[in-house]
Protein backbone atom coordinates (compact mmCIF):
# COMPACT_ATOMS: atom_id res chain seq x y z
CA UNK A 1 0.00 0.00 0.00
CA UNK A 2 1.32 3.23 -1.10
CA UNK A 3 -0.75 4.95 1.90
CA UNK A 4 -1.35 3.42 5.34
CA UNK A 5 -4.39 5.39 6.92
CA UNK A 6 -7.59 6.10 5.60
CA UNK A 7 -7.45 9.70 4.80
CA UNK A 8 -4.47 8.55 2.06
CA UNK A 9 -6.67 6.10 1.14
CA UNK A 10 -9.78 8.93 0.62
CA UNK A 11 -7.38 11.14 -1.50
CA UNK A 12 -6.39 8.27 -3.86
CA UNK A 13 -10.02 7.49 -4.35
CA UNK A 14 -11.27 10.86 -5.03
CA UNK A 15 -8.49 11.53 -6.75
CA UNK A 16 -9.31 8.62 -9.34
CA UNK A 17 -13.08 10.57 -9.11
CA UNK A 18 -11.43 13.73 -10.40
CA UNK A 19 -9.42 12.39 -12.30
CA UNK A 20 -12.23 9.91 -14.59
CA UNK A 21 -14.92 12.58 -13.78
CA UNK A 22 -12.24 15.15 -16.18
CA UNK A 23 -11.90 12.49 -18.54
CA UNK A 24 -15.69 11.93 -19.07
CA UNK A 25 -16.66 15.99 -19.43
CA UNK A 26 -13.46 16.35 -21.79
CA UNK A 27 -14.86 13.45 -24.25
CA UNK A 28 -18.86 14.55 -23.79
CA UNK A 29 -19.26 17.87 -23.97
CA UNK A 30 -18.57 19.50 -27.19
CA UNK A 31 -18.02 23.10 -25.86
CA UNK A 32 -14.11 24.12 -25.52
CA UNK A 33 -14.55 26.02 -22.53
CA UNK A 34 -15.59 22.77 -20.69
CA UNK A 35 -13.19 20.77 -22.22
CA UNK A 36 -10.24 23.34 -20.81
CA UNK A 37 -12.51 23.56 -17.63
CA UNK A 38 -11.73 19.44 -17.66
CA UNK A 39 -8.57 19.03 -18.41
CA UNK A 40 -7.97 21.32 -15.38
CA UNK A 41 -9.93 19.16 -12.89
CA UNK A 42 -8.06 15.63 -14.42
CA UNK A 43 -5.06 17.37 -13.80
CA UNK A 44 -6.28 17.97 -9.70
CA UNK A 45 -6.85 14.30 -9.54
CA UNK A 46 -3.27 13.63 -10.68
CA UNK A 47 -1.93 16.35 -8.09
CA UNK A 48 -4.13 14.69 -5.25
CA UNK A 49 -2.42 11.26 -6.26
CA UNK A 50 0.83 12.84 -6.26
CA UNK A 51 0.67 14.52 -2.91
CA UNK A 52 -0.57 11.24 -1.00
CA UNK A 53 2.37 9.63 -2.43
CA UNK A 54 4.38 12.17 -0.89
CA UNK A 55 3.43 11.66 2.56
CA UNK A 56 5.24 8.96 4.19
CA UNK A 57 4.93 7.49 7.58
CA UNK A 58 7.68 9.65 9.02
CA UNK A 59 9.06 11.68 6.45
CA UNK A 60 7.39 13.83 3.74
CA UNK A 61 9.08 13.38 0.42
CA UNK A 62 9.44 17.19 -0.85
CA UNK A 63 9.79 15.58 -4.82
CA UNK A 64 6.27 15.21 -5.34
CA UNK A 65 5.17 18.73 -4.18
CA UNK A 66 7.91 20.24 -6.26
CA UNK A 67 6.47 18.53 -8.89
CA UNK A 68 2.97 19.60 -8.22
CA UNK A 69 4.11 23.20 -7.77
CA UNK A 70 5.64 23.67 -11.19
CA UNK A 71 2.64 21.24 -12.41
CA UNK A 72 0.73 23.97 -11.37
CA UNK A 73 2.29 26.71 -12.99
CA UNK A 74 2.20 24.57 -16.24
CA UNK A 75 -1.32 23.76 -16.07
CA UNK A 76 -2.29 27.53 -15.41
CA UNK A 77 0.32 28.70 -18.22
CA UNK A 78 -1.79 25.79 -20.35
CA UNK A 79 -5.32 26.40 -19.81
CA UNK A 80 -4.41 30.40 -20.77
CA UNK A 81 -2.96 29.08 -23.85
CA UNK A 82 -6.32 27.34 -24.42
CA UNK A 83 -8.36 29.80 -23.61
CA UNK A 84 -6.61 32.47 -26.09
CA UNK A 85 -6.88 29.79 -28.72
CA UNK A 86 -10.55 29.86 -28.00
CA UNK A 87 -11.62 33.03 -28.59
CA UNK A 88 -9.88 32.69 -31.82
CA UNK A 89 -12.09 29.64 -32.52
CA UNK A 90 -15.63 31.96 -31.67
CA UNK A 91 -14.32 34.80 -33.62
CA UNK A 92 -13.49 32.55 -36.43
CA UNK A 93 -16.33 30.32 -36.35
CA UNK A 94 -19.00 32.26 -34.13
CA UNK A 95 -19.19 29.77 -31.57
CA UNK A 96 -16.62 28.21 -29.00
CA UNK A 97 -17.55 24.49 -29.41
CA UNK A 98 -16.78 21.54 -31.75
CA UNK A 99 -18.67 20.88 -34.50
CA UNK A 100 -21.69 18.59 -34.22
CA UNK A 101 -21.33 17.03 -37.10
CA UNK A 102 -18.06 15.37 -38.22
CA UNK A 103 -16.45 17.34 -41.48
CA UNK A 104 -16.65 15.48 -44.86
CA UNK A 105 -14.26 14.75 -46.37
CA UNK B 1 -33.34 10.41 -29.83
CA UNK B 2 -31.79 6.49 -28.91
CA UNK B 3 -28.74 7.16 -30.48
CA UNK B 4 -27.38 10.11 -28.15
CA UNK B 5 -28.60 8.30 -25.38
CA UNK B 6 -27.25 5.02 -26.02
CA UNK B 7 -23.39 6.68 -26.73
CA UNK B 8 -24.07 8.84 -23.18
CA UNK B 9 -24.58 5.41 -21.03
CA UNK B 10 -21.31 3.97 -23.14
CA UNK B 11 -19.48 6.60 -22.33
CA UNK B 12 -20.67 7.01 -18.33
CA UNK B 13 -19.97 2.90 -18.22
CA UNK B 14 -16.28 3.59 -19.79
CA UNK B 15 -15.63 6.53 -17.52
CA UNK B 16 -16.41 4.51 -14.60
CA UNK B 17 -14.88 1.45 -15.45
CA UNK B 18 -11.61 3.56 -16.00
CA UNK B 19 -12.78 5.10 -12.77
CA UNK B 20 -12.38 1.10 -11.02
CA UNK B 21 -9.34 0.18 -12.57
CA UNK B 22 -7.62 3.85 -11.27
CA UNK B 23 -8.90 3.34 -7.71
CA UNK B 24 -7.13 -0.64 -7.80
CA UNK B 25 -4.31 -0.02 -9.16
CA UNK B 26 -3.92 3.30 -6.88
CA UNK B 27 -4.75 1.26 -3.93
CA UNK B 28 -2.35 -1.57 -4.85
CA UNK B 29 0.57 0.42 -5.53
CA UNK B 30 3.58 -0.69 -3.62
CA UNK B 31 5.00 1.26 -0.57
CA UNK B 32 8.31 3.21 -1.08
CA UNK B 33 10.43 5.37 0.56
CA UNK B 34 10.82 7.86 -2.15
CA UNK B 35 13.44 10.57 -2.05
CA UNK B 36 12.29 11.67 1.01
CA UNK B 37 16.19 10.79 2.44
CA UNK B 38 18.47 11.84 -0.21
CA UNK B 39 17.32 15.18 -0.02
CA UNK B 40 17.31 15.66 3.71
CA UNK B 41 21.05 14.53 4.09
CA UNK B 42 21.76 17.42 1.16
CA UNK B 43 19.75 19.80 2.31
CA UNK B 44 22.93 21.11 4.65
CA UNK B 45 24.34 21.88 1.19
CA UNK B 46 21.36 23.45 -0.43
CA UNK B 47 21.68 26.64 0.74
CA UNK B 48 18.08 27.02 2.14
CA UNK B 49 16.49 25.74 5.12
CA UNK B 50 13.01 24.02 3.11
CA UNK B 51 12.78 21.18 1.51
CA UNK B 52 10.58 21.87 -1.17
CA UNK B 53 12.53 25.30 -1.83
CA UNK B 54 15.68 22.95 -2.25
CA UNK B 55 14.38 20.49 -4.91
CA UNK B 56 12.89 23.83 -6.81
CA UNK B 57 15.39 25.81 -6.71
CA UNK B 58 18.49 23.32 -6.38
CA UNK B 59 18.32 20.14 -7.13
CA UNK B 60 15.97 20.08 -9.74
CA UNK B 61 16.78 23.96 -10.82
CA UNK B 62 16.28 22.47 -14.38
CA UNK B 63 12.23 21.69 -13.80
CA UNK B 64 12.43 25.26 -12.37
CA UNK B 65 13.98 26.95 -15.15
CA UNK B 66 12.43 25.16 -17.50
CA UNK B 67 8.65 25.84 -15.94
CA UNK B 68 9.75 29.82 -16.39
CA UNK B 69 10.45 29.12 -19.73
CA UNK B 70 7.04 27.70 -19.77
CA UNK B 71 5.41 30.71 -18.60
CA UNK B 72 7.36 33.16 -21.02
CA UNK B 73 6.23 30.83 -23.89
CA UNK B 74 2.79 31.21 -22.64
CA UNK B 75 2.43 34.90 -22.86
CA UNK B 76 4.41 34.86 -26.38
CA UNK B 77 1.76 32.49 -27.65
CA UNK B 78 -0.97 34.65 -26.31
CA UNK B 79 0.41 37.73 -28.02
CA UNK B 80 1.17 35.84 -30.81
CA UNK B 81 -2.58 35.44 -31.81
CA UNK B 82 -3.46 38.96 -31.17
CA UNK B 83 -4.40 41.91 -29.13
CA UNK B 84 -6.75 41.58 -26.31
CA UNK B 85 -10.12 42.31 -26.31
CA UNK B 86 -11.25 45.40 -24.20
CA UNK B 87 -11.72 44.28 -20.40
CA UNK B 88 -15.79 43.96 -20.78
CA UNK B 89 -16.34 45.91 -17.37
CA UNK B 90 -17.05 49.74 -16.11
CA UNK B 91 -14.79 51.48 -13.69
CA UNK B 92 -17.04 51.48 -10.83
CA UNK B 93 -17.41 55.41 -9.33
CA UNK B 94 -16.93 56.30 -5.96
CA UNK B 95 -14.41 56.41 -3.14
CA UNK B 96 -15.01 52.87 -2.02
CA UNK B 97 -12.97 50.69 -5.15
CA UNK B 98 -10.26 53.35 -4.92
CA UNK B 99 -9.56 53.42 -1.42
CA UNK B 100 -9.87 49.75 -1.00
CA UNK B 101 -7.38 49.14 -4.10
CA UNK B 102 -5.10 51.94 -2.56
CA UNK B 103 -4.45 49.77 0.60
CA UNK B 104 -4.74 46.21 -0.83
CA UNK B 105 -2.34 46.32 -3.39
CA UNK B 106 0.56 47.48 -0.75
CA UNK B 107 -0.61 44.79 1.24
CA UNK B 108 -0.72 42.19 -1.85
CA UNK B 109 3.12 42.83 -2.78
CA UNK B 110 3.96 42.86 1.11
CA UNK B 111 2.81 39.73 1.13
CA UNK B 112 4.22 38.51 -1.79
CA UNK B 113 7.26 39.61 -1.04
CA UNK B 114 6.99 38.24 2.55
CA UNK B 115 6.25 35.10 0.51
CA UNK B 116 9.49 35.21 -1.38
CA UNK B 117 11.99 35.87 1.04
CA UNK B 118 10.10 33.49 3.76
CA UNK B 119 10.15 30.52 1.40
CA UNK B 120 13.91 29.86 2.08
CA UNK B 121 13.20 28.55 5.10
CA UNK B 122 9.45 27.31 5.30
CA UNK B 123 6.11 26.76 3.42
CA UNK B 124 6.50 30.09 0.89
CA UNK B 125 8.22 30.43 -2.75
CA UNK B 126 8.29 32.32 -5.52
CA UNK B 127 5.12 30.62 -6.64
CA UNK B 128 2.99 31.70 -4.23
CA UNK B 129 4.48 34.76 -4.14
CA UNK B 130 3.91 35.74 -7.90
CA UNK B 131 0.21 34.54 -7.51
CA UNK B 132 -0.28 36.78 -4.67
CA UNK B 133 1.26 39.77 -7.24
CA UNK B 134 -0.96 38.35 -10.31
CA UNK B 135 -3.83 38.92 -8.09
CA UNK B 136 -2.60 42.02 -7.18
CA UNK B 137 -2.62 42.79 -10.91
CA UNK B 138 -5.75 41.27 -12.31
CA UNK B 139 -7.33 43.46 -9.37
CA UNK B 140 -5.84 46.22 -10.50
CA UNK B 141 -7.10 45.28 -14.05
CA UNK B 142 -10.02 45.07 -13.38
CA UNK B 143 -10.75 48.07 -11.17
CA UNK B 144 -9.68 50.34 -14.13
CA UNK B 145 -10.32 48.44 -17.37
CA UNK B 146 -10.92 51.50 -19.70
CA UNK B 147 -7.93 53.05 -18.17
CA UNK B 148 -4.68 50.95 -18.24
CA UNK B 149 -1.58 52.59 -17.63
CA UNK B 150 0.95 52.34 -20.22
CA UNK B 151 3.81 50.62 -20.32
CA UNK B 152 7.19 51.00 -22.23
CA UNK B 153 7.17 48.02 -24.58
CA UNK B 154 10.48 46.98 -23.65
CA UNK B 155 10.41 47.20 -20.03
CA UNK B 156 7.33 45.36 -20.22
CA UNK B 157 8.99 42.41 -22.21
CA UNK B 158 12.37 42.85 -20.23
CA UNK B 159 10.60 42.20 -16.69
CA UNK B 160 8.52 38.67 -18.06
CA UNK B 161 11.74 37.69 -19.10
CA UNK B 162 13.73 38.56 -15.99
CA UNK B 163 12.48 35.54 -14.34
CA UNK B 164 14.70 33.25 -17.02
CA UNK B 165 17.14 35.86 -17.62
CA UNK B 166 18.44 35.67 -14.10
CA UNK B 167 18.02 32.62 -13.64
CA UNK B 168 20.30 31.51 -16.83
CA UNK B 169 22.82 33.90 -15.68
CA UNK B 170 23.12 32.21 -12.04
CA UNK B 171 22.93 28.60 -14.39
CA UNK B 172 26.00 29.74 -16.33
CA UNK B 173 27.64 31.52 -13.38
CA UNK B 174 27.37 28.00 -11.60
CA UNK B 175 29.02 26.28 -14.98
CA UNK B 176 31.70 28.76 -15.34
CA UNK B 177 32.38 28.34 -11.44
CA UNK B 178 33.29 24.62 -12.09
CA UNK B 179 29.85 23.48 -10.20
CA UNK B 180 27.94 22.69 -13.07
CA UNK B 181 25.00 23.91 -15.09
CA UNK B 182 22.59 25.08 -12.75
CA UNK B 183 24.81 24.50 -9.22
CA UNK B 184 25.91 27.15 -7.03
CA UNK B 185 28.74 27.58 -4.71
CA UNK B 186 27.44 26.37 -1.27
CA UNK B 187 28.01 29.65 0.37
CA UNK B 188 26.43 31.68 -2.39
CA UNK B 189 23.70 29.35 -3.14
CA UNK B 190 21.63 31.38 -0.32
CA UNK B 191 22.10 34.86 -1.86
CA UNK B 192 21.46 33.55 -5.14
CA UNK B 193 18.33 31.42 -5.05
CA UNK B 194 16.75 34.36 -3.00
CA UNK B 195 17.82 36.40 -6.29
CA UNK B 196 16.28 33.81 -8.66
CA UNK B 197 12.77 33.56 -6.72
CA UNK B 198 12.18 37.49 -6.47
CA UNK B 199 13.47 37.94 -10.16
CA UNK B 200 11.02 34.83 -10.70
CA UNK B 201 8.49 36.05 -8.86
CA UNK B 202 8.04 39.26 -10.39
CA UNK B 203 7.93 38.03 -13.77
CA UNK B 204 5.23 35.30 -12.51
CA UNK B 205 3.26 37.91 -11.28
CA UNK B 206 3.65 39.96 -14.61
CA UNK B 207 2.98 36.99 -16.87
CA UNK B 208 -0.24 36.43 -15.33
CA UNK B 209 -1.78 39.33 -15.58
CA UNK B 210 -0.50 39.05 -19.27
CA UNK B 211 -2.20 35.66 -19.68
CA UNK B 212 -5.10 36.61 -17.63
CA UNK B 213 -5.32 40.14 -20.61
CA UNK B 214 -5.12 37.05 -23.17
CA UNK B 215 -3.31 38.76 -25.71
CA UNK B 216 -0.94 42.25 -27.12
CA UNK B 217 -1.67 44.53 -24.42
CA UNK B 218 -3.61 48.05 -26.22
CA UNK B 219 -1.36 50.70 -26.89
CA UNK B 220 1.91 48.08 -27.44
CA UNK B 221 2.46 48.70 -31.36
CA UNK B 222 4.61 46.67 -33.06
CA UNK B 223 4.49 48.65 -36.37
CA UNK B 224 7.94 50.39 -35.71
Amino acid sequence: MITENLVGEIYLVCGALLFVLGVHALVVRPHLLVKVLAVNIMGSGVFMVLLTAASGPDLIDPVPHALVITGIVVAVCASAVALALMLKVRAATGQARLPSEAPED
Amino acid sequence: MSRPRLSHVLTSLLAGALGVALVLILLELPAHSGLAEPVTEAMDRSGVGHEVTAVLLNFRGYDTFLELAVLLLAVWVAWSLGRQDPVPARSVRGPVLRGTLRHLVPVAVLTGGYLVWVGASTTGGAFQGGAVLGAAGVMLVLARPRSLPRVPRLGLRFVVALGVLVFLASGVGGLLGGHGFMGYHPDWAYALIVAVELAAAVSIGLGLVLLFLGGRVQGDDDDH
